[in-house]
């Protein structure tokens, strides 16, 4: 039987192209990682209809249903219609599947909606990234992480956003128990020491992790009103040179972040390498081409930082190099 | 003296008693829970009924109005010391049944336990107590249990709704209030406040029970049950901290940074759980175990003070049941020992 498949476009409609000729995968992307149990029975049932019942969760917490007939895409499609929906995803054409793969899904830790040491709503703020740059066929990779443990492995994203607070402090519900300064030492980085039996806490030392937090009997510590994260950028993994990604801004707000990463969209495609191989290219090589200052010209533009936020003004990666 | 009040009436009648009395009442402290986005609900200063949480327990007691996290007691310079004056206005404390029995361990531990202490005697003179009713339990409470579900012991009990508010008045000091009030309302009778008969609402049973061992035997010291849980505990003092009946205090002598010949001398709670309470001249310290600790702070609530002073220390609030990270259930150990000892 002939086969006349547009592998391109069944690329950018979430499909990949198996080894198997005529084979086939449907990806389904979930941002932050975050879905009603009912979703399951849905890929279950496309995955029993059009695939071989197998299903792949992915490494950015979605689904890979294998094995199905790249002429089903269509039908797939309108049962993926639902899933859609309930995901919130933006699309461009009603029963026409996920309208783009360049940009990874936005992937998040569990976050504060279980986690006693998340530090934020991991998932919410996937689901406003999500929001603001789908569909996009350009390669970001963003993902969110609760606290400095990072167990999302943000540091290896274009975007690594991990969660911090401010602690607040309260001598007169100080007990001087110490549980506070022993949870720094043994689990974050031994900020906090005592003068005159009240804490002092090294504000350059502390990460916002929010150990003593969690630690206090008494609630002499508490959260900061405000939520802080720390923007980490241009980590990546791949052939060249694979790095961690670096601190670009601490104390930051929300609102700055997302301003910055629509803005490097727009830095992107002024830049971007027009004989890129599928249009795609790592942006932290693309700003190894221009400069860190040319980027953070781009990036900060428009962006009006919180007083107390930290800018790294100079970054300098460095990491594995092959080529 | 019952009353029920219009609710708009009742907020004035609130209005004005905080311009004579500093009011204390639990309260929701929005995201100050221990995890992020979480709430604590705990004793602060307010200025209108509806800040007061009327609902679910406080985390935190109503000692802490009594008994601050920390006290000046001195200030002192080379040649002379002064104690700090207290505060001008007097104060109304809410609280339950439960704590309204906690506060007679206080005054015990206090005011007839050898000399009276002059910081919680200053305070506690000048201490109203408004009684919140419980028409439901909480999850943890085993008041019933230990016969702490009821007390007439209040100044001013007040039950609140969206339309009414319905007052029981026992205190000489707080009727001028609610007579003046009644003098005020105009005729109609929606409006009018009138007076009529106020029962405090107390919980009939509790989700939890609690039997209390009946005597113990000479082994309780060593019996498995502390190192088991002993084993579990992180000697963090929340449920010391979190209880209305714990009243222990360190001693902090503070030598002020820019001139050490001047500085303060502080009490600060302490507890029986955490690393340094036992620790003497010399460097000894007593009880290392976390298994002995908690013998002897369970030993303390339900046998201990009881054999000095006639009655158990513990007042089944469940604050200490609730307040646990690592779920050590205060309940079950004195369930087991019950089963066991007698």
């Amino acid at each position: 039987m002939s086969l006349d498949i547009n592998t391109k476009k069944a690329k950018k409609n979430a499909y990949r192209i198996s080894k198997e000729r005529g084979i086939g995968a449907s990806r389904i992307r979930v941002p932050g990682g975050y879905l009603k149990a009912e979703i399951l029975g849905m890929v279950q049932k496309i995955a029993e209809t059009y695939g071989n019942g197998i299903v792949h969760l992915t490494t950015r917490q979605g689904f890979e249903i294998e094995g199905i007939r790249l002429e089903d895409m269509d039908a797939i499609n309108e049962m993926l219609q639902p899933i859609i929906e309930l995901l919130d995803i933006n699309q461009t054409e009603k029963g026409g599947g996920y309208p783009a793969s360049g940009t990874r899904n936005v992937s998040a830790c569990i976050g504060n909606n279980v986690c006693p040491f998340a530090n934020y709503n991991t998932a919410k703020f996937a689901k406003r990234i999500e929001k603001e740059i789908f569909p996009n066929d350009l390669h970001f990779k963003i993902a969110l992480t609760g606290c400095p443990n990072d167990c999302a492995k943000v540091r290896l994203h274009d975007f690594g956003i991990i969660g911090m607070t401010m602690p607040q402090y309260d001598p007169s519900r100080c007990v001087a128990c110490k549980a506070c300064i022993k949870g720094c030492k043994g689990l974050s980085v031994d900020a906090l020491r005592m003068e005159n039996y009240k804490i002092v806490r090294d504000a350059e030392k502390c990460i916002g992790c929010g150990v003593c937090i969690t630690k206090c009997p008494t609630r002499a510590f508490t959260r900061s009103e405000k939520k802080y994260y720390r923007l980490s950028i241009m980590g990546r993994t791949g052939k060249r040179n694979p790095r961690l990604g670096k601190d670009f801004l601490v104390w930051a707000d929300e609102d700055s972040i997302v301003k910055i990463i629509l803005n490097t969209y727009r830095f992107v495609k002024e830049y971007i390498d027009p004989s890129a191989p599928g249009g795609k290219e790592h942006i932290g090589y693309i700003i190894d081409r221009t400069g860190f200052a040319e980027y953070k010209k781009w990036a900060l533009d428009g962006v009006e930082l919180l007083p107390e936020t930290i800018v790294n003004e100079c970054i300098y990666w460095d990491g594995i190099r092959y080529d | 003296m019952g009353y029920q009040i219009p609710r708009e009436a009742a907020d004035n009648l609130f209005k004005r008693l905080g311009e004579h009395y500093d009011i204390f009442a639990p309260k929701v402290f929005s995201g100050e829970g221990c995890f992020s986005d979480t709430d604590i609900i705990r004793y602060g200063t307010v200025r209108t009924l509806a800040e007061i949480e009327f609902e679910k327990k406080s985390d935190y007691s109503f000692k802490e109005v009594l008994l601050p996290v920390n006290e000046t007691c001195l200030y002192f310079t080379e040649e002379t010391a002064s104690v700090p004056a207290g505060e001008e206005k007097k104060r109304l404390i809410f609280l339950r049944s439960c704590d309204l029995h906690a506060l007679r361990r206080l005054d015990t531990i206090y005011l007839e336990n050898g000399p009276e202490d002059f910081y919680y005697k200053r305070r506690r003179e000048r201490s109203l107590f408004v009684l919140m009713g419980c028409p439901e339990t909480c999850d943890t409470g085993f008041c019933v249990s230990m016969g702490t579900d009821k007390s007439d012991a209040y100044d001013l009990y007040l039950k609140v709704s969206n339309t009414f508010v319905w007052a029981d008045c026992k205190s000489k000091e707080l009727a001028p209030f609610f007579i003046g009030l009644l003098e005020e309302c105009d005729t109609e009778t929606t409006k009018s406040a009138s007076c009529c008969q106020v029962e405090p609402e107390f919980p009939k049973f509790n989700k939890e029970s609690v039997t209390l061992p009946t005597a113990f035997s000479d082994n309780i010291l060593s019996h498995p049950i502390w190192e088991a849980y002993g084993n579990r505990c992180i000697g963090c003092g929340r449920c010391n901290f979190a209880c209305p009946t714990c009243t222990c205090f360190s001693m902090q002598d503070i030598h002020y940074r820019d001139n050490e010949k001047a500085g303060e001398r502080r009490r600060v709670w302490a507890s029986c759980q955490v690393d340094g309470y036992t620790d003497i001249a010399g460097g000894n310290s007593f009880r290392k175990s976390q298994g002995d600790r908690l013998r002897f702070k369970v030993l303390h609530k339900i046998r201990d003070f009881e054999k000095r002073f006639d009655y158990p220390m513990c007042v089944g609030c469940g604050r200490c049941e609730a307040v646990c990270p690592e779920y050590i259930s205060y309940i079950n150990i004195i369930n087991t020992l019950a089963k066991e000892e007698s």
